[in-house]
């Protein structure tokens, strides 16, 4: 066997260990499946197996299944097959709890998805403390389809379990002993021999749920009023948490709610019936492709020049200790990296200090951080205002204050002291590299990192390429980034770059449907409805509506004849209303402090609101499709060279609905033809921001 | 098509629906016996020239399930050749169940019958019947299902009527009601309920709080905001996008009281008329029920009462008096507004606010409840309407013969 193998014992105990051949990791693929069914063959034809242990030789128990190998089958996927890859691994489950012998399953380190499915069905199952454990399928809009949604109801019963299996969310050995996940903690060199011990007394071998007279309250369904109206509840929390785009979490609740009124057989074969409908449709595959396969690629370095030795930064620079500097010295320091953190006076830098030290009191305070650990990491931090202690770093964050001439003079000063070899980063949002790089004696040694706010956890950088900057630049920059844990996405040089260039779309297209007399609750709402986390008008509030409107009339006055966004004719009327947004007081929104925010009473007097709203959908499409159309545009226009970059940008960078795939993704999803018709449609009434371009118009030719 | 005409009508008075009303030691089978033993008894009714019993329960289930009409027919001594059959349509169901019995007889099949409803809320309680439609995951996320309340704010958020504008409402329905009580305007049909030992155990309406002002309705806490916080607010928001926050106004001060109670109506033809012996008091004119939007609910009254018009060639103005139950004030508000009603032609001896709404018996009570203030005010036409759970409504158009 290829990533197991099977002992016996001289009392007849058999041991699985799973053992991925050429991975650090155990995960479920067709070998593993093969392999197990032929352990489970070897093991049914011992007459003197008293039972059975699983345990696993990596750092980890197992980490489910290989998505790799069903996003190959995506293209073809249909319902049935669904089923049936679900039925396979099941079945396999199934047959390992039915062996008439008991099993004890040995969980040291992460048992995931089918990980711990498989730990579920065994009869026992022991945890070493660093054991974590989860069903996190919903995460991928998938759900747990070998067993989960049946076992663990019917384990620790269906409300804790939908908490888990809702959420998607891992618990720690002592919470899952605590649930009833886990049957005990035993130290990990103890835990063969209690298995051992435990199997020898010869336990009854069948499951809780495979015993005569099994019937919780949940398997007579509807016919208990408190039954259903726990339901009812899960239904409408499903639907406000995360509203009607996403139909994993919906049919995770249909595979309790109807799996546990049946045979534990017949409620298999629900669950893997609800996988088969969620992998056919776009979602699941749209989630997994970009949240899961695109960004695994970009964090293994999918867009870095090959032929560049890998280069670990030890002592890094950061230039600026503001909210954006002081989040990059953080995760910095926390990725074991030395920082000198530079501002213009000592207190300014000290202050950023104190921000890492306040996040490390709030780590500490949730039991995330101990206080030693966050001692050793604030002492990687070093704040000074003298530029000179930036001569021994390798690389240089420069997050100051956005402007081309304070800029420009920091590039000085840093370059000034720091070596021939040294890496100078620009965190900037929009201003463009080669203007910048003008200002540097080692244009090749100058690029972007577009960190996005709170550095400390947005997860993704945008790494801004200038025309100068080196292949070696790139490569080294990318290795600095993994050691941070960010995911990186590569764009070429050009004003806005793709994601500020992409998301104005977003708040350009809400300013203008307020513009236009469109009730601003529709339009937040509508947002809200596809998935964005915010509205563009709440957005619009944080990010200031002077900073779009500010970033026209410079591209204006540079570059001259750009014409004026859709949109920007609302800021300008905000702004002269002394509407500038929430740091100023109130934009679109008011900020009481004695309750939430509400959009601003003056909206309706400054706006007209027109007699004839627009059906939901309209306002949904504009939303979508004026940013899908720019991203198509960078596409085009060279900005972005993968469309894995846009997508992943896309959704990680401002909270592209990830049910969509991303910003080009999501062409696909609605189909290229309907898409460019959508498009045309809009473009004929609201404007040609929304006109197709030529290829897409020749795609969806060829599509049709 | 044949006259059907309406002979009758019978109600219990309403209990409280709790464990301390009055009426919650009786089962609701016996709710419905007084009731067909007193239809019978003060028309000198022979029952053998019945061919049904059509009684509308909201929640058919355990104590109120099995037909229980069938069982009540029996149990009242009936003949036993009498048809019975229960049927749901949540609020409408009592209502329903009378359109069900004329429908029979409009066709021929059936020469007399008696419609009506029971509920006994305190005993069997709302939620006991559950069902797909609020809890199978699948069908409650995928129809956005919200409960009656959040649909009631819905209403009163998106047009605009205020906690003021709902409590004024409520506490009228609660002037007229006590004052429809004091002159005894619904003496004709109130048939008190009796205990085991034969003694009266409620003659009146229990739950109506005569003197009820704004101010006392003021101080309520709102009932739904919890609910929107697990979830409905959002799905309220889905569906109506003008949302920006659900203004929960509705308390139970302003909504329907949960309370015990039963009614018949007794209907057929001239030919049974004649064999009875009995006057006709009314005839039915049209009824209809439609669908709407469900997760608002309650807004089919206007719509429904469209239809049976259209049915009846009538205008609203050709009607003189409308009984629509106040399942909440923000949808008898809107409905007043949409249909162009003064006030004062509408629930004008109060409503369910003020009295309750025993759920499948309401809409029996409130034709019965017109029948009578049409005589006693001399009109002629009057409009009965109910909104039903999930978006069904029902609307029954009678005049006084």
């Amino acid at each position: 066997m290829k990533h197991m193998h099977l002992q016996f014992g001289n009392d007849g105990v058999a041991t699985l260990t799973l053992d991925r051949d050429g991975g650090s990791v155990n995960i479920i693929c067709d070998d593993f499946m093969n392999d197990l069914g032929r352990a489970l063959d070897n093991i049914a034809q011992r007459q003197d197996c008293p039972g059975l242990v699983v345990r696993s030789a990596k750092a980890g128990f197992l980490a489910g299944a290989d998505l790799t190998m069903l996003a190959a089958e995506f293209p073809a996927m249909t319902a049935r097959r669904g089923y049936e890859i679900s039925q396979r691994i099941s079945g396999l489950l199934r047959r390992l709890e039915t062996l008439g012998i008991p099993s004890v399953a040995i969980v040291d380190g992460a048992a995931l998805g089918g990980g711990l499915e498989l730990a579920l069905a065994c009869t026992r199952r022991l945890a070493s403390e660093n054991a974590v454990l989860g069903l996190p399928e919903v995460n991928l809009g998938l759900l747990p389809a070998a067993g989960g949604t049946q076992r663990l109801p019917r384990l620790i019963g269906a409300k804790k379990a939908l908490d888990l299996l809702l959420a998607g969310k891992t618990v720690d050995a002592n919470n899952a002993a605590g649930l009833g996940i886990v049957d005990k903690i035993v130290a990990a060199d103890d835990s063969q021999g209690v298995a051992e011990r435990w199997l020898l007394a010869r336990p009854a071998p069948e499951q809780p749920w495979d015993r005569k007279g099994y019937r919780p309250p949940e398997a007579r369904g509807l016919v208990l009023p408190e039954v259903a109206l726990g339901y009812s509840l899960a239904a409408a929390g499903v639907a406000g948490k995360s509203g009607h785009r996403q139909p994993a979490p919906v049919a995770i609740l249909s595979c309790v709610f109807e799996g546990m009124q049946l045979p534990f057989d017949r409620a298999l074969q629900i669950e893997s019936k609800y996988f088969g409908r969620l992998l056919r449709g776009k979602v699941a595959q749209n989630i997994i492709a970009t949240t899961f396969l695109a960004r695994q690629a970009a964090l293994k370095g999918a867009r870095r020049p090959q032929g560049h030795e890998r280069r670990t930064i030890g002592r890094l620079g950061v230039v600026g200790a503001g909210m954006m500097g002081a989040g990059i010295a953080q995760i910095a320091a926390t990725a074991g990296i030395e920082v000198v953190l530079v501002d213009r006076t000592f207190a300014l830098a000290e202050r950023g200090k104190a921000y890492s030290a306040r996040s490390m009191d709030r780590l500490i305070e949730r039991g995330r951080m101990t206080r030693d650990k966050a001692d050793v990491l604030l002492g990687r931090i070093a704040p000074t205002d003298d530029f000179a202690q930036l001569s021994a770093c390798e690389l240089v964050v420069e997050a100051v204050f956005e402007d081309a001439a304070v800029k420009a003079d920091t590039i000085r000063k840093v370059e000034a002291v720091t070596g021939p070899d040294t890496i100078y980063a620009s965190n900037t949002s929009t201003l463009p590299i080669g203007g910048m790089a003008q200002s540097s004696i080692r244009p090749d040694r100058f690029i972007g990192l577009h960190f996005f706010s709170p550095a400390e956890r947005m997860e993704l950088v945008e790494v801004i390429r200038g025309v100068q900057t080196s292949d070696a630049t790139l490569a080294a920059s990318l290795d600095f980034l993994s050691q941070l844990r960010k995911t990186p996405i590569v764009v070429n040089d050009g004003r806005g770059f793709y994601t500020s260039r992409v998301v104005q779309f977003f708040i350009n297209e809400g300013a203008a449907m307020v513009g236009e007399g469109i009730a601003p609750a529709r339009i937040e709402n509508a947002a809200r409805s596809i998935g964005f986390p915010v509205g563009p008008l709440a957005l619009l509030d944080e990010v200031t509506i002077d900073l779009p409107v500010t970033i026209y009339d410079q591209a204006q006055s540079q570059e001259g004849d750009i014409a004026e966004p859709a949109g920007v004719a609302t800021l300008r009327r905000m702004q002269e209303l002394g509407r500038h947004g929430r740091s100023s007081g109130g934009g679109f929104y008011d900020y009481p402090e004695d309750r939430p925010k509400h959009l601003w009473h003056g909206l309706s007097q400054a706006f007209k609101l027109a007699g004839q709203q627009p059906d939901d959908a309209e306002i949904e499409r504009r939303l979508l499709y004026a940013q899908s159309l720019e991203a198509v545009r960078c596409r085009e226009g060279g900005i972005l060279e993968t469309d894995e970059d846009g997508d992943l940008g896309s959704v990680f960078g401002w909270g592209f609905p990830a049910w969509t795939g991303g910003a080009l993704r999501f062409i696909e999803t609605e189909g290229v033809a309907k898409f460019v018709d959508n498009a045309k449609e809009l473009a004929r009434r609201h404007g040609s921001r929304f006109e197709p371009t030529a290829r897409l118009v020749a795609r969806a030719k060829s599509a049709a | 098509m044949q006259d059907i005409l309406i002979f009758d009508h019978a109600r219990t008075p309403r209990g409280k629906g709790r464990p301390d009303g009055a009426l919650h030691e009786i089962p609701a089978v016996q709710l419905m016996i007084q009731q067909l033993e007193a239809i019978r008894d003060r028309n000198s009714l022979d029952t053998a020239l019945l061919d049904e019993v059509a009684i509308g329960i909201a929640q058919p289930v355990a104590e109120q399930g099995g037909v229980l009409p069938r069982a009540a027919v029996i149990g009242a001594g009936y003949d036993r050749s009498v048809a019975a059959i229960q049927l749901n349509r949540f609020c409408a169901s009592g209502l329903d169940a009378i359109n069900l019995v004329a429908g029979q007889i409009g066709a021929g099949m059936a020469k007399a019958g008696i419609g009506g409803g029971v509920e006994s809320m305190s005993r069997v309680a709302f939620g006991t019947d559950t069902g797909a439609w609020t809890s199978d995951p699948r069908i409650a996320f995928g129809g956005y299902f919200a409960p009656q309340g959040i649909g009631a704010d819905i209403i009163a958020t998106i047009d605009g009527y205020s906690r003021a504008d709902v409590d004024a409402y409520a506490a009228e329905s609660q002037r007229r009601a006590a004052r429809a009580w004091d002159e005894g305007r619904f003496a004709k049909s109130v048939v008190p309920v009796c205990d085991l030992l034969d003694e009266i155990i409620l003659a009146h309406d229990e739950a109506i709080r005569p003197g009820t002002t704004r101010e006392d309705l003021a101080r309520l806490k709102p009932a739904f905001a919890g609910l929107a916080d697990a979830g409905y607010g959002r799905i309220a928001q889905e569906r109506y996008r003008q949302i920006e926050a659900l203004e929960h106004v509705h308390t139970g001060g302003n909504s329907s009281g949960i309370v015990d109670g039963a009614a018949t109506v007794l209907l057929g033809n001239a030919e049974f008329g004649a064999r009875a012996g009995l006057k006709p008091r009314a005839r039915i004119r049209s009824w209809a029920s439609i669908g709407s939007e469900p997760t608002i609910m309650l807004t089919a009254p206007a719509d429904v009462g469209c239809k049976a018009l259209a049915i009846a060639g009538m205008e609203v103005t050709d009607i003189d008096l409308f009984e629509l139950n106040e399942a909440f004030a923000s949808m008898v508000l809107r409905f007043m507004n949409v249909m162009n009603v003064d006030h004062d032609r509408i629930n004008v001896n109060g409503g369910a606010i003020a009295m309750g709404h025993p759920l499948g018996a309401t809409g029996a009570m409130i034709l019965g409840t017109a029948l009578d203030e049409l005589e006693r005010s001399g009109k002629s036409t009057a409009m009965v309407l109910l909104c039903a759970a999930n978006g069904l409504g029902s609307a029954t158009i009678i005049e006084r013969i």
